[in-house]
């Protein structure tokens, strides 16, 4: 989902200077620092999975982070949430029928809110 | 946002792959999209909307329609949309985040039926022409 955000919507691209090579497609795909971070944040996806009662805790710390350090603008978390779900369509196909992509948009959403819950 | 030539090219293809299965994933696009956003249904009082619904299929043609005729006339999408942009203006009046929505399911449906053909570069190219058609369709808005 990670390089991929950084191809469809290139201007995300602006947070990830010090990522190395970014030139194109192919050196974004290849990119292992891009592919350890894309990692991070499916990681992450997963944590708020394991505790959906919670979300808003679980991404507390983060949300602090992304605010006061990392100062993301939380419209890139809504990006990411859409690529997402079109990622697991692809992997998914029929699968990923209308209800399960609803469920996964209101995932997405919980966490784009929950990311930008601690902005200040 | 330009379209720019790989970017008409790759939507071309898209809809070349897609061939006669248009107006399938112009349903499906609906089904899903009063699905995932709720919402959007508001549009459709007047709808049966229950799955496999007649109207929802014979409506998606419609879009699926709208979509290959921009697609066909990709370098001038304002020109071959225009009287739809007169409809959406003066009668519709969807709100423009609603195109943002019919978007994201047509890419999912497309992504679901061809996992192989949205790769990153040809779904960057999707999703600006789906911006386009979105932004064609709500230009006369005011």
């Amino acid at each position: 989902s990670l390089p991929r955000l950084l191809i469809v919507y290139p201007w995300t691209q602006r947070f990830f200077d010090n990522f190395g090579n970014l030139s194109s497609p192919t050196a974004i795909i290849g990119n292992p620092k891009v592919r350890a971070h894309g990692k991070k944040v499916l990681t992450s996806f997963g944590d708020a999975i394991k505790n959906l009662d919670s979300i808003k805790g679980t991404y507390s710390k983060l949300s602090e982070l992304h605010c006061e350090k990392l100062h993301v603008d939380p419209e890139n978390f809504r990006l990411l949430g859409d690529i997402l779900v079109i990622v697991l369509a692809s992997h998914f196909g029929r699968d990923f029928t209308p209800a399960c992509q609803f469920a996964w948009q209101k995932l997405v959403g919980v966490v784009a809110h929950a990311l930008a819950r601690k902005y200040h | 946002m330009v379209l720019h030539a790989n970017d008409k090219s790759n939507v071309k293809a898209v809809f070349a792959k897609i061939g006669g299965h248009a107006e399938e994933y112009g349903a499906e696009t609906l089904e899903r999209m009063f699905a995932a956003y709720p919402q959007t249904k508001t549009y459709f009082p007047h709808f049966d909307l229950a799955k496999g619904s007649a109207q929802v299929k014979g409506h998606g043609k419609k879009v699926a329609a709208a979509l290959v005729e921009a697609a066909n006339h990709i370098d001038d999408i304002a020109g071959a949309l225009s009287k739809l942009s007169d409809l959406h203006a003066q009668k519709l009046r969807v709100d423009p985040v609603n195109f943002k929505l019919l978007g994201q399911c047509f890419l999912v449906v497309v992504a679901s039926h061809n996992p192989s053909l949205l790769t990153p570069e040809v779904h960057a190219s999707l999703d600006k022409f789906l911006c386009a058609v979105g932004t064609v369709l709500t230009a006369k808005y005011r």
